[in-house]
């Protein structure tokens, strides 16, 4: 490595003051050697790493206090349930809701947009009623919009995306009908990184009295969300993605909303009195969180959102919004790469492909290198099929990834060039 | 491991110039052969004279490893009769997946080259798509597709 390269990166590792590698050493698992070099995690997308902090919450619930919630008048399931309790609203101030009655605790992004359409959407779409979707949804905002439209007869109407991987300005608009009943929208998208202007399509539905869900799996572990002023009807996303644990996520929807949906499951905790000839349901949120939850990962995911105040969402955004320019410059230049999703709005996502380098091989090799990335449809087919690519290379930065990080991905990126030269 | 045991020259050589890449237009036998993981995709052409494959090709797109296969499989098996492409099928997906230990890369020719996919599990299919296409295709012909999933 040359010297002048050295002095060109010396002091963007304190970026707006922003110290990657004071937050870095809290990821026990970014210590190790991959194929006998240091990892360099570049797969955030897909999941993200998870600070001490939460593994110990986890641990810490199993070791001391694990025991049912809702439930006992012991002192453990006392302990349990103040923790899981503590963990929604830890929650609910991270993305600013109105009250933990609008915090739904699910299995992740996937299961809030399903818990949507069947409850909100099963119990009220008629054949004919539209929803508007885009072109750059995850497969998760498509099958189970899909799903109810066998069930009901709903139609689909999808925004198309240019060749930036923005949506199509005004073709959003454009969808509105009398019939149109719901819009399904991702915040940022998780095969292009493109940020979606979504506080000012939120506004356009509800001047049609439409309400917004926002799939925001991609947006909460990389930007201050504030679901007040988004003004949204619905946000889900995925405590995975957020250096929590799986198996945990949130439904964020208006109370007055939730207050009409019927149940989607039924079973314990989700009910008051039960007798055979009628069930009273429980109060929100318990009415959609039939039983027993993930409550060791809604605690983890609790200290995910302390550790993340910690760090700074502002802070996170500004740095990673450097971090992904940086990458940016350093991907142009190498050579034959060409990048997918150039959106002027864009989160740390970058997807590519590479002249005469199949996304697949490149995978194996830059793994060979300790870099781990992405290759393949990431969920998204229909964004392959728009940009005609069978598939892309996806690197994915979060708030613990440095220039050092993305340097290395570049060479061995030159390593493929190499081993098929 | 290094990564040209697993990229060798020949793999190397047969992704950049793929050998009977091309349509057959009177094919006995046409089949698309699909990995939906990687989204991979080939369309597999024979043509059969009696028991003998006097033609066989491919087209479509995916990883170096996949094209590499195809390239060589169509190369190994042209003027081979079916049973012999059998054969060869068992011996090659008994090789590529571990499942036949008996089976010896040096006995295979130039396909040994694709042995090297034994150590990435993530690999194996793309190196076996085209054998389970040729073989759906002898054995199956009213078959359209097939999935590797
Ligand atoms: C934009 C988006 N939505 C939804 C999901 C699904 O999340 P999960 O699998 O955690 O439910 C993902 C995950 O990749 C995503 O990126």
């Amino acid at each position: 490595m040359s010297i002048q390269h050295d002095t060109i990166r010396k002091p963007s590792a304190v970026a707006n003051g922003f110290d990657p590698l004071r937050w870095r050493r809290d990821f026990p698992i970014l210590r190790q050697r991959v194929h006998g070099k240091p990892l360099v995690y570049l797969d955030n997308a897909a999941t993200a790493q998870k600070p001490q902090m939460v593994i110990a919450a986890v641990s810490d619930y199993y070791q001391r206090f694990n025991s049912n919630v809702h439930r006992g008048v012991h002192q453990l399931s006392e302990l349990a349930t103040e923790a899981y309790e503590g963990a929604r609203d830890k929650l609910r101030g991270f993305i600013n809701a109105a009250s933990v009655k609008e915090m739904v605790f699910v299995r992740g992004a996937t299961e809030a947009i399903n818990l949507v359409a069947q409850s909100y959407g099963r119990s009220r779409f008629q054949p004919g009623d539209e929803i508007i979707l885009s072109e750059m949804e995850h497969h998760s905002n498509i099958v189970p919009w899909q799903l109810l439209r066998e069930q009901t007869g709903a139609i689909l109407k999808v925004i198309p995306i240019n060749d930036a991987g923005e949506l199509e300005p005004g073709a959003y608009e454009q969808l509105f009908t009398a019939r149109t009943r719901l819009v399904a929208l991702a915040h940022v998208s998780t095969a292009l990184g493109t940020i979606n202007p979504v506080k000012a399509m939120v506004a356009h539905a509800h001047t049609h009295g439409v309400p917004v869900l926002l799939d925001g799996a991609q947006a909460v572990p990389h930007l201050p969300v504030d679901v007040r002023a988004l003004d949204c009807d619905f946000y889900a996303f995925s405590g995975h993605k957020m250096f929590g644990p799986t198996g945990i996520g949130v439904l964020y929807a208006k109370e007055a909303l939730l207050r009409d949906m019927p149940p989607w499951q039924g079973g314990g905790d989700m009910i008051r009195v039960v007798r055979f000839d009628q069930t009273l349901y429980n109060d929100l949120p318990y009415k959609f969180e039939a039983g027993t939850p993930d409550i060791a990962a809604a605690i983890g995911l609790g200290a995910a959102v302390s550790y993340l105040e910690a760090v700074g969402m502002t802070a996170v955004e500004a740095y990673e919004r450097e971090l992904l320019a940086y990458a940016t410059r350093c991907l142009q230049a190498v050579r034959g790469l060409r990048l997918v999703g150039t959106a002027r709005d864009k989160a740390g996502v970058l997807s590519f492909v590479m002249e005469g380098i199949h996304p697949h091989d490149l995978g194996t090799i830059v793994d060979q290198e300790g870099v781990a990335i992405r290759t393949g449809h990431h969920c998204a087919m229909p964004v392959m099929e728009r940009f005609r690519v069978p598939a892309t290379a996806r690197a994915s930065l979060a708030f613990y990834n440095t220039r050092e990080d993305i340097d290395a991905l570049v060479a061995a990126l030159e390593k493929a060039h190499e081993v098929f030269r | 491991m290094d990564m040209k045991d697993l990229y060798q020259d020949v793999i190397v050589d047969h992704n950049r110039n793929p050998r009977n890449f091309r349509k057959i237009a009177a094919a006995s036998r046409t089949l698309e052969g699909f990995n939906p993981l990687c989204g991979d995709k080939l369309i597999l052409y024979l043509k059969l004279e009696g028991e003998r494959i006097s033609d066989l090709s491919f087209e479509g797109s995916g990883c170096a490893i996949s094209v590499a296969s195809a390239s060589l499989m169509t190369e190994r098996l042209k003027g081979k009769t079916v049973t012999e492409a059998g054969q060869l099928f068992a011996r090659m997906h008994g090789l590529l997946t571990r499942e036949d230990a008996a089976v010896e890369p040096e006995s295979l020719g130039k396909l040994a080259a694709l042995a090297g996919v034994r150590e990435y599990p993530s690999r194996v299919k793309c190196a076996t798509l085209c054998w389970h296409t040729l073989k759906t295709a002898l054995e199956h012909p009213e078959n359209k597709t097939v999935s590797t999933e």
